[in-house]
């Protein structure tokens, strides 16, 4: 009876200072599961999920408080990456309108602007080059195309440009069930 | 020289019709110039190159009209003298039909060579460095179709020893006859290519594969061989079989090592080069020319008269095609490349780029339009076909299912694209098509990631800044009301204590002088 107690008393100390050590050696910084989701987030940081970016969307999601369905630029894809990520059921896109927009840039009409600045300090990821007084214009490699320029800019002389495709990204299409195209002797 | 060399067959393959006595008949011909060359600046694997003429320039006949900006890049020259006439996009030679930028060069007629650099006869003692860089001002790219720089490909960076150089003169597709026709009519300047090829990698030997329905052109390659007294180089004949002439075939049929997955020929010591890249090495180095025209097969029963033709890089198709009799009342389809890798194109308004080995105008008879696809019976046929022994069936199966991930695991992009299993299929599954499909949406995938990376750098970035300014401005705010806190309150006190000791001492000084005053008074 008391080697029963004394072993099971034992052995509870010996993992439990295990436990303890493990929490204090192997303590993991910020939450994984965040990042996790923010990786597979296209990075827009439009807003258009109503947070205040892709990272506090991605925490949003981490802690239950958001779905999965609110990110218009990443469209399906992100969707089903995220429902397989967190093992949920992937459900319908909240805004499907907006997923099927075309991908796009800002594009600044160069004699129009009037050097104001504002879309300067709305610009998410500093993609829009100028100074006061001075005319801006959008870095197209570096713009994400979340539109927030748009509603600051007084002139209205930001305008979205949709990216066309050129040989280079070009996709090969899904292949079609009608005959024709496909290529083989 | 002919005795018989131990040939290692590669898995799978297939025995077509290839079709290439209508074009391997007659010499090359030469084709005149047309009224316009239209240069794209993207001819090649990596970056485009960037134009360095304006509108209205004169150029010669081999001067660089587009400089390659990266490493991974070609040079583009114009390939006759003449005036820049327009720098825009134009449709190109691609399956997409999109159009790419251009540079559109009238000719004067001339055709008057720029100044060449100096020939290197002396290339034995030169070098690797030297070779290269050489062979990269003259924006040699692979001839056989992929279109790599070549100055890249040969740059083994000094890591692996390269001990064999193979020379891939299979020309394995139906139809192309161009490489053939070339080492029938230029089999010493091929030899002489082997040699720089050789000097410039390192490679103890060469062997150059060549499939044994091309007898004439190994028999000038051989005689070429002893001419040169080259004792390294050897011709060895591999049976004619779809795919001979993949780059990893190849090697395998000749040296029987197979090139590792995800993995490049030099990692087994081995480079391959193809036959033409070859005689375009030997022009650059020993002539100093740079690449500017190369030998097109024209064929298909929608031709009247198909050929080989000496084309000037940046020709119309059209004006080639209409050179060589016009197009026949058969045709049907037009293909650029081989009916196996070739790709269907738009129009015939495209210019001959540096890596079009073939134009094929072809039939109804020749390329029926495949019957709508029907369900995957899991016969296995393209298991047993595929060259590279992947499983043809399962990635079918994850593409048709979008599921990229998976298709990856079934090694994807080991494959070579090269139509084998489509061409058994009983179902008639277009299958390449889904697997360049596949191919293109993981690469777009891929660069979307990548830019996302990018702007969440630019984001984290920004944050950073604006916390940082606005914990700089606080600061400053901080600091300044405790300097004017500092500054009123101190002054205060100070004054103050003047003021109380400045009346203390007159209230002193008053009593002082009242006191001797009244001592004064009272002494007296």
């Amino acid at each position: 009876m008391i080697v029963a107690i004394l072993t099971i008393a034992g052995l509870a100390t010996v993992f439990g200072l295990i436990l303890g050590y493990s929490a204090i050696r192997f303590r993991v910084e910020g939450d994984p599961i965040a990042d996790q989701i923010d990786a597979l987030l296209p990075q827009t940081q439009c807003g258009q999920c109503s947070f205040a970016g892709c990272r506090p969307y991605a925490e949003a999601i981490a802690t239950g408080e958001a779905e999965i369905n609110r990110c218009p630029p990443g469209g399906e894809t992100t969707m089903i990456a995220l429902a397989e990520l967190l093992g949920r059921d992937p459900v319908p896109l909240d805004d499907e309108k907006a997923a099927e927009k075309p991908k796009s840039v800002a594009y600044i009409v160069e004699q129009e602007c009037i050097g104001c600045t504002l879309c300067i300090q709305a610009c998410p990821v500093d993609a829009i080059l100028g100074a006061a007084k001075q005319m801006h214009t959008v870095i197209i490699d570096e713009c994400t195309g979340c539109e927030l320029c748009l509603p600051p800019c007084p002139v209205e002389c930001i305008h979205m440009h949709p990216l066309e495709a050129t040989p280079e990204t070009w996709k090969w299409p899904f292949p079609a069930h009608k005959p024709r195209e496909a290529v083989h002797g | 020289m002919a005795e018989q060399k131990t040939i290692w067959p590669f898995h799978g393959g297939l025995h077509l019709d290839d079709h290439k006595q209508a074009s391997n008949r007659h010499p090359v011909q030469l084709l005149p110039l047309p009224t316009r060359l239209v240069l794209p600046l993207q001819q090649h694997i990596g970056q485009p190159a960037e134009s360095i003429v304006q509108v209205g320039d004169t150029v010669k006949k081999g001067q660089i009209v587009a400089r390659a900006p990266d490493y991974v890049s070609a040079p583009v020259h114009a390939s006759t003298s003449g005036r820049v006439v327009e720098i825009g996009t134009m449709p190109i030679a691609h399956p997409s039909g999109l159009s790419d930028t251009c540079i559109v060069i009238e000719p004067d007629g001339d055709d008057c060579w720029d100044d060449l650099p100096e020939p290197m006869a002396d290339f034995m003692q030169r070098s690797a460095a030297d070779l290269r860089e050489r062979i990269r001002w003259a924006g040699i790219v692979g001839l056989g179709g992929a279109a790599f720089p070549t100055a890249v490909k040969v740059n083994t960076g000094g890591q692996t020893a390269i001990d064999t150089l193979v020379i891939n003169a299979a020309e394995c597709e139906p139809y192309i006859t161009c490489d053939d026709l070339l080492m029938r009519e230029h089999a010493e300047d091929v030899i002489d290519g082997v040699a720089v090829l050789r000097h410039v990698i390192g490679a103890r030997q060469c062997l150059i594969g060549i499939e044994d329905n091309k007898p004439e052109a190994a028999s000038a390659l051989r005689q070429a061989i002893v001419d040169k007294g080259d004792h390294e180089t050897e011709v060895v004949m591999v049976p004619t079989l779809y795919p001979s002439g993949g780059e990893k075939q190849l090697i395998k049929l000749l040296t029987g090592r197979e090139v590792p997955s995800n993995g490049l020929p030099a990692a087994i010591g081995v480079l391959c080069q193809n036959v033409a890249t070859t005689v375009a090495v030997a022009d650059a180095v020993l002539r100093g020319r740079p690449l500017i025209d190369r030998i097109v097969t024209l064929s298909g029963q929608g031709i009247n008269a198909p050929g080989n033709f000496r084309v000037t890089v940046g020709t119309p198709i059209d004006f080639l095609i209409a050179q060589a009799g016009g197009y026949s009342d058969r045709v049907n389809q037009l293909l650029l490349g081989g009916p196996m890798m070739g790709f269907g194109l738009h129009t015939d308004q495209v210019p001959v780029t540096k890596a079009a080995n073939c134009v094929l105008a072809l039939s109804h008879e020749e390329a029926p339009s495949p019957p709508a696809e029907r369900p995957c019976i899991r016969c296995g046929e393209c298991v047993k076909v595929c060259p590279a022994q992947l499983l043809p069936q399962q990635m079918f199966w994850h593409a048709r299912a979008h599921d990229f991930d998976r298709i990856q695991e079934y090694h994807l992009f080991d494959c070579i694209e090269c139509g084998c299993c489509a061409y058994v299929c009983p179902a008639d599954i277009p299958l390449v098509h889904y697997y360049r499909y596949a191919k293109t949406e993981i690469w777009t995938q891929e660069r979307e990631r990548e830019k996302s990376d990018l702007a969440r750098r630019r984001h984290d970035a920004r944050q950073a800044r604006l916390e940082r300014l606005e914990q700089e401005r606080k600061s400053r705010l901080r600091k300044k009301k405790e300097a004017l806190e500092k500054k009123s309150g101190g002054d205060n006190a100070d004054s103050k204590k003047a003021a109380i000791q400045a009346a203390m001492k007159r209230v002193a000084d008053k009593k002082a002088a009242q006191q001797s005053a009244a001592q004064e008074s009272g002494s007296d």
